[in-house]
């Protein structure tokens, strides 16, 4: 009857590994490793599409992609699509200003965005920004692939994107992901 | 106030459910008469619990309470009045609360109509659900409380997802839940019988009403959410295969199996270990196909809401209920005796025959929706399994179940011959015969096949009951008081078959369908499916909550009539900022016209035409299938039931 002993362990067998394996799925999601609804980017492991944008903001200048290409030689940096419309950019913020201050540069493209309710959402937050374009018509966004606003893209030192988040960086996302990438590409 | 009372009813349903799970099954355990009769009444009071946390919710959604959380994030003071009420289960939250009232439900009513049980076995049943409500309340009560409140209240709601402001919504849910959670009551049943060791003819008989009773509301709810799919998002589909969509089939094809094989032994005393796990296995899907989509494990159109530290609460759950169960069945399994033998050749054979291949389109089911995420996890590749791969391994597998169908309740129990059940269904065969061959002549195989299938399936079910009545054999006067007299579980049966019968014509009809996406300005016209469709007008229009864009479109036949006159719009929400499209669809009952309205672009407007031939009969039949299953219930619970109502009757008299 050893057989028919194990026939019956077989379901407790497979709800088990089944089990596990969402176990781990499940840690993953939490740490970042494992995300069911993450989309590749396409620009992992290539260089930032070309495009040449006005400033958002009468303060700050405009960017190019040279810009970016020529500041990036300097120290890795984090460019980032915002909006003032956009809810969890709020969230983010917070984030956005202690990487600043941690010595990050940050580059920021306004997404779809009014000039005077930039200014507003800058002046009430802070500005994590060294610079500010505006993509209004959303055509730059297009050409990055862009999954929804709040969405960001490490550059290192050779301008080559190393890491893409859509959705806002939060204190685990720039501790467990974007600081051990700092660190490497420093 | 209202919402505290809420919390404090849930909290409440929690501590009795707690009660309920350890009182009565200790009683049964220790011989204890009084603690086993406490199992009624804690169920009662449970149920009742819950209904005053549900009421409250409805009520704070009814009356606009922007104090409470959920209100605040799913209601907005212009919400017609009907969805302030369905919305209450359009979100996790509420959702949650609604399944544990479901259950409560079916405790409730193994209470009231478990009189005829043992009273151990009816314990150790209402306990189970009892632990199992517990463990759910509890898991409402600490990640998703419906009745949070937040300070200040925000002046309006952000309003529900347009896309679920539909009456289709307000029925879906509870009876998909219905169905889903009803297979609690056969698994409570199962774990009972393996606390007992015993499993006889009676406990499949007790079994197999609740079984029927929630195949024929997930049999409801699956139709109800595949017609939703099809007129509200517009997609021209009723079924995408979406993982939220699998976990419902899932349930439905081991339910489906549960079903035939309980009849066995009822009948036979046969198949007890296999009966017991499909029991379990069925709500064991039910289960993780409901939770693993709040986890955000599976990636669907359904989204609610998700978060991964939820998800370990649940799979804490999942591991406690589905584990604990299986490993009493690896336990106990043993000491169930089997029962009758049976050649292979037999109605218990086919019935067998029936389990193997519905647990293996099943299986094949979850291997689609799990395997992208394991490849993942295990090789980090993103892959999709899409239509394509279903299609391609349930059909083969379909084939074969559709094949015995209409010759397994021609088999005579134990033993059968095949050439007489045969030479019953020869006319059905030659027909269904005839129409395969002209449809594959006429349009391709999987058609042909599909409808071939269908005749067969709705003459063999016609040959069954001919058969059960002895049509042709004695005279028609004799076959009709035969007809009079037959239970009524036999014409369910024969129902429920003719019914998938229409169902499977459905789905060849829409194989068939012919759609095109056109730019048309006001005045032009495009030729489809053999009319000529043109775009009358574009205009604005409004509603309670919504700004609409409408336009006409006429159907002209070819001498210039007008068939029908379909008015599609695009809905925009302001408060969501979201649109949503709104689908006219015209039926003949044998074919749907249905036209959605795109974008709009230099004054004129992208159009989607699709004529989809007998695609109502896909919910049709499944509306058949389970009226079918109504009325076999009806049957069993007179039969059940007769012997006590007759021991009534004498002592009155």
């Amino acid at each position: 009857m050893i057989s028919r002993r194990w026939l019956l362990g077989l379901p407790l067998g497979v709800a088990t590994l089944g089990g596990v394996a969402f176990w781990r799925m499940l840690g993953g999601m939490r740490q970042g490793t494992f995300d069911p609804r993450g989309l590749p980017s396409a620009l992992i492991g290539k260089t930032v599409p070309d495009f040449d944008l006005p400033a958002q903001l009468p303060s700050a200048q405009g960017f190019s992609n040279a810009d970016l290409h020529q500041a990036a030689a300097e120290h890795p940096l984090l460019l980032n699509f915002f909006a003032s419309w956009c809810v969890p950019c709020i969230e983010e913020h917070d984030q956005l200003m202690a990487l600043r201050g941690g010595g990050l540069p940050i580059w920021g493209i306004a997404y779809k965005d009014q000039p005077g309710a930039a200014a507003d959402f800058i002046q009430r937050h802070g500005n994590p920004y060294q610079r500010i374009a505006a993509d209004a018509p959303g055509r730059v966004a297009i050409d990055f692939g862009l999954y929804g606003v709040p969405e960001s893209y490490l550059l290192d030192r050779t301008g080559i994107v190393r890491w893409r988040w859509a959705g806002a960086i939060t204190a685990d996302v720039a501790s467990r992901q974007l600081q051990p990438l700092l660190q490497h590409y420093a | 106030m209202i919402p505290e009372l809420g919390h404090f009813a849930l909290a409440l349903a929690c501590v009795i459910a707690a009660a309920q799970a350890v009182l009565p099954i200790w009683g049964a355990w220790r011989g204890d008469a009084r603690l086993m009769r406490a199992a009624p009444a804690l169920a009662v009071g449970q149920l009742l619990a819950l209904l005053a946390a549900a009421g409250a919710l409805v009520w704070s959604s009814v009356v606009s309470d922007f104090t409470v959380l959920n209100v605040v994030q799913n209601s907005a003071a212009a919400k017609p009045l009907l969805y302030k009420i369905t919305g209450t289960w359009g979100n996790h939250e509420g959702s949650i609360l609604l399944w544990a009232l479901i259950l409560a439900l079916c405790g409730g009513a193994v209470a009231g109509f478990g009189g005829n049980l043992p009273s151990a076995l009816r314990a150790r049943v209402i306990g189970v659900l009892g632990g199992t409500s517990c463990g759910f309340l509890f898991f409402a009560l600490i990640t998703s409380n419906p009745f949070l409140r937040v300070w200040p209240p925000p002046a309006d709601g952000q309003g529900m997802n347009p896309l679920l402001q539909d009456p289709g919504l307000a029925f879906h849910p509870p009876i998909l839940y219905a169905g889903y959670v009803g297979f609690a009551v056969p698994f409570a049943f199962a774990v009972a019988a393996l606390i007992e060791g015993r499993v006889d003819a009676a406990w499949g008989r007790w079994v197999r009403p609740w079984a029927l009773t929630s195949w024929c509301l997930l049999t409801c709810g699956i139709a109800l959410g595949s017609w939703w799919a099809y007129y509200e998002l517009g997609w021209g589909g009723y079924w995408f295969w979406d993982p939220v969509e699998n976990a419902s089939l899932m349930p439905w094809l081991t339910g489906t199996a549960l079903l035939h094989s309980a009849i066995v032994v009822e009948k036979r005393e046969a198949l007890k270990v296999w009966t017991v796990l499909l029991a379990i296995g069925t709500f064991s899907l039910s289960l993780s196909g409901t939770f693993l989509v709040r986890s955000g494990i599976l990636n669907s159109v359904h989204s609610f809401a998700n978060d991964p530290a939820r998800g370990v609460f649940i799979l804490a759950l999942l591991a406690l209920v589905i584990g604990g169960s299986l490993l009493l069945f690896l336990i106990r399994g043993p000491a169930l005796a089997s029962g009758g033998m049976f050649a292979p050749l037999s109605r218990e054979g086919a019935l067998v025959l029936n389990n193997v291949l519905l647990c293996a389109i099943c299986a094949v089911v979850v291997t689609g929706t799990m395997f992208p995420l394991f490849a993942e996890l295990l090789a980090g590749a993103k892959i999709s399994v899409g239509a394509p791969f279903f299609n391609a391994t349930v059909l083969p597998l379909a084939i074969p179940v559709f094949a015995a169908m209409a010759v397994g309740p021609m088999l005579a129990w134990k033993r059968a011959t095949l050439w007489p059940a045969l030479q019953r269904l020869w006319v059905g065969a030659l027909v269904a015969l005839a129409v395969g061959l002209f449809s594959v002549v006429r349009w391709k195989l999987l058609p042909g096949l599909a409808f071939g299938a269908s005749a067969w399936l709705v003459l063999g079910a016609v040959a069954d009951i001919g058969q059960r009545i002895r049509f042709g054999a004695i005279g028609l006067g004799a076959s009709l008081g035969r007809l009079g007299g037959l239970r009524r579980s036999a014409f369910g049966t024969a129902i429920a078959h003719a019914g998938m019968g229409v169902t499977i014509a459905g789905i060849a009809g829409m194989s068939l369908a012919s759609n095109s996406i056109v730019l048309l300005h006001p005045g032009e016209s495009t030729h489809l499916a053999g009319y000529t469709w043109q775009l009358d007008a574009l205009e604005d229009g409004s509603g309670p909550n919504y700004s609409a864009r409408i336009a006409t479109i006429s159907l002209l036949e070819k001498n210039g009539d007008t068939r029908a006159i379909l008015r599609p719009s695009r809905r925009f929400f302001p408060l969501q900022q979201q649109t949503t499209t709104d689908v006219a669809i015209r039926t003949t009952g044998f074919v749907d016209i249905y036209a959605v309205l795109g974008e709009e672009r230099d004054g004129g407007a992208v159009l989607r035409l699709h004529y989809n031939p007998l695609a109502p009969w896909i919910w049709i039949g499944a509306l058949i299938m389970a009226a079918g299953g109504a009325l076999s219930l009806s049957d069993r619970r007179l039969r059940v039931g007769a012997p006590a109502r007759q021991k009534a009757a004498t002592v009155t008299a």
